[in-house]
This record gives structure tokens, sequence and C-alpha cells, in this order.
């Protein structure tokens, strides 16, 4: 492996993006930053730009008026990225997978390298799933 | 060899990889110290490092709308003004026979350096954000210049020259600036304005992380992200050193003084980072209020107490 991506193991910065979800699940991503578990301890920062990021984290079902701006966002981020989906809403559309506005879940725009499921999940299963995604690199 | 010697300076020690990797530390004291602040364990010792050798593997992109050569080059700028302060205040520190007249003033145009070419960076990005995050950066600048120029003013009329090698041989002499009544002012002035020189909160303004999301360095990423963070590193290096040289007696290597060196290099460090962290962020214009008026009223003060002699 090499070393820098052994260094991006001990510092993946975090963009957070919302494509519809209800909001609790970004209440638990933020949970994460807070006393309690601290994730900056991993060096895991959340950060404003998506040219800052690592890691893509989605929360919710993917809807008509985000994906241009998912698959944007994609694109715009600097290579490698790895994608999180987080809770069941961005794994299968959850709740809102009868809704007229909703386009399906993110895996089938994205690639994604992890699933996080829960209505929300807890903080620890959202730092497990990282801890995955952060193993995948090798 | 005579000719390698400035180049060794300027790279080794105590330009380039000296400053940044005590920078580097210092952003890590930070980080920390943030950490502790607000009940957290915080990032391990070596996350700046780690961060900076990931970026370096990262892709660079360059926005379509952007000024390739511009973008690219006004980091790199700024960080070969940041390394020059360094060397120049560290050579002086260690040998002040290397003085040259004038030197303090030639460090405070050098350190602006990096600021102007941010300035000129986030504008060629190409990014409305990293426009408005140019813009507030330059008003900012125009407003802690003044007051930071005059209390270093202060201690120049105090020991009537212009160059460290008589600032550091005085503050031997008479005692450090720092205890006295003009020179605690000028103290407190120059420390607000060097908060504002490193866009630590109150005086995030042009980076504004929830607001600008970055701000002027919004379109850096990869090696140039990491250039810029570098450059932030190493003015948080060069401006504690700045102030200890021109109000605090200087640093030194020989004997015990290192320990003085090192506590007082961190007593100001530390008094940045907690006033960046007991603080909310300021608009613009009460930033050039304050530095316009209380500061600058202030630093006023403090050159006339000097010139009385106090
Ligand atoms: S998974 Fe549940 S909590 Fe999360 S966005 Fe969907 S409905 Fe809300």
């Amino acid at each position: 492996m090499s070393i820098t991506l052994k260094a991006l193991k001990k510092s993946p910065w975090v963009f957070h993006v919302n494509t519809g979800a209800c909001n609790n699940c970004d209440i638990e991503i933020l949970d994460c930053l807070t006393p309690r578990f601290d994730i900056e301890r991993f060096g895991i920062v959340l950060v404003g730009s998506i040219r800052h990021a690592d890691v893509l984290l989605i929360s919710g079902p993917v809807t008509k008026n985000t994906l241009p701006r998912l698959i944007r966002l994609y694109e715009q981020a600097p290579k490698p990225i790895k994608v999180i989906v987080v809770g069941a809403c961005g794994c299968s559309c959850g709740i809102f997978r009868d809704g007229y506005n909703i386009v399906g879940p993110v895996d089938k725009y994205l690639p994604v390298d992890a699933y996080v499921p829960g209505c929300p999940p807890k903080p620890e299963a959202i730092i497990a799933g990282v801890v995955k995604v952060l193993n995948t690199l090798g | 060899m005579d000719i390698l010697r400035p180049i060794l300076y300027y790279a080794i020690f105590p330009g380039f990889i000296f400053s940044a990797v005590v920078g580097l530390l210092t952003t890590w004291v930070d980080r920390k110290v943030t950490a502790r602040v607000q009940w957290r364990v915080g990032p391990p010792w070596y996350q700046p490092f780690a961060d900076t050798v990931k970026l370096i593997g990262k892709e660079v992109v360059i926005p379509a709308n952007a000024r390739r050569t511009g973008f690219l080059m006004m980091p790199v700028i700024g960080l070969a003004a940041a390394t020059l302060a360094s060397t120049i205040l560290w050579i002086v520190n260690l040998d002040p026979s290397k003085s040259f007249v004038g030197d303090s003033l030639v460090v405070i145009y050098i350190m602006t350096i990096p600021a102007v070419s941010m300035i000129i960076g986030a504008s060629a990005s190409g990014n409305p954000l990293g426009i408005l995050g140019a813009s507030r950066e330059m008003k900012l600048l125009f407003s802690y210049e003044l007051p930071l120029i005059i209390s270093v003013l202060t201690a120049i009329v105090k020991v009537g020259s212009f160059s460290f090698k008589n600032i550091l041989a005085y503050q031997s002499e008479h005692g450090v600036i720092i205890w006295s009544i003009s020179g605690i002012i000028a103290f407190i002035v120059a420390i607000l304005c060097a908060q504002a020189k490193l866009t630590f909160v109150p005086f995030d303004i042009p980076e504004a992380e929830t607001e600008l999301a970055g701000g002027s360095h919004i379109e850096y990423s990869g090696v140039a992200l990491a250039v810029v963070r570098l450059n932030m590193a190493i003015m948080f290096f060069v401006l504690p050193i700045f102030l200890i040289t021109i109000f605090w007696g200087g640093i030194s290597f020989d004997g015990w003084r290192i320990l003085t060196s090192i506590v007082k290099y961190v007593v100001i460090v530390v008094i940045m980072v907690l006033i960046k962290n007991t603080n909310p962020r300021v608009r613009i214009d009460q930033a050039v209020r304050f530095f316009w008026g209380p500061m600058f009223i202030l630093a006023l003060a403090a050159i006339i107490l000097a010139k009385l002699g106090l």
C-alpha cells in the first residue's frame, strides 16, 4: 500500500450531502462529532467544500431535484473518493419508496462503497461504516 | 560552500523543512487544545502530517473557469514568502550579528505576502464564494495592517532602532518590552492583529467554514490545498516568533534559555487558540471598525506612552 493511501486511512475528510433525507440521519451524523464519540480522534473531520473531500457521505433517497446535483458533486470531487450511504432511505429508499418524486436509491447512480442501514442508524454504526470503507483501501 | 549556505538556511534549517515541521506541530497543538476546550480527546500528534501526505496523493482539480497560472502559482509564492520570513527571524534570533538595517520592517512586509497571494489565488479560482472570500480577506488586510505596524513601531520608538539586533540587545539590557505599560498595550494590539492575520476566529471572515464553505481556499484540492495549509501552518509558526522577538526578548538555543523560549512560544500559541475558541465570528464591517477604532487608538496611546518613556 502506498504511503498516501496509508495517510488517507488516517485522515479521511468527509463531505456530507443530504439528497432528500428527513434530517434525522443528518442529526445522527453530527452526533459523531460530539464529545461522546469525537471522531476527530481518528482524523475524521467534516469539510465544507467538495474539493477537500475524501469521503462522500450521503443520506436520504435520491429525489428528482437532487439527482443532477448529486452526480455533479461526485464528478467535482478529487479522486480517490469513497461513497458511504447512511440510513435506510439511501440504501433502499426506506419509507419514501413510493414517493412521487423519488428516483431510486443512491447505488442506482453512484458506485457505493458502504451501506449503513437503520432509520436512523446509531452513531456507532456510522463509525463502523467508515471503518469498513477505510479497510477497503487495503 | 559559501554559496550553498543561504540555500541550506532557506531549505532546511531554519527555513522550509524546520518551519514546516514545527508549524504543522503547532496546528496540532491548536486542534488538541480546541478539542480539550470542547471536552473532546482530539487528534493524535501526527494528524497534520497525515493530512499533508494524504493531500499530496489526491487529484488536483482545476475548475473550468479558473485562471490556471494564478490559481496554482499563488499558494507557492505565499509559501515561499512565509518561509523567507521564518528564515530571517530565526537567523536573526540565533545570531544577532547577521541582522541588517530595517529587517523588522522587511519581515512585516514579507508577512503580508501570504495574505495577498491568497487574495489573488482565490480571485483566480472563478468560484463566487472564493471571490467573496478574497474580497473579505482584502478588507481584513487593510484593517489589521495599520494597528499591527503601529504597535510594532512602539517597540521601535522605545529602542530607537529598526533592526532586530538592537531590539534584542535593548531587551537583554533593559528588560523585555512587554513588561512596560506601553509594551503590554502594544502587545495586546499585536496579538489581536496576529489573530486576524492568521484568519482565526473571531476574524475567520474570509474562510467562514459555515458560511462560505472555506471561502478563499474553497477550490483548492490535492497538492495545492496541501501547500495552502502548509502556508497557514508556517504563518502560525512565524507570527508568535515575531511577537516574541519584538516584545518578549527573542528566542535562544543556548543552555536553559531554550526551555524559556519554548515556554514563551507555547504560551502565545495557547493564548491565540483560547481567543479562537471563546469568541464568535464577527462581521467584516465589525472587524474593520474594531481595528480602525479601538485598536488603532490603543496602538497610538502605546506609541505616545513609549515616547514619554513609560
Ligand atoms: S433513514 Fe430514516 S431517519 Fe434516515 S432519512 Fe430516512 S427516514 Fe429519515
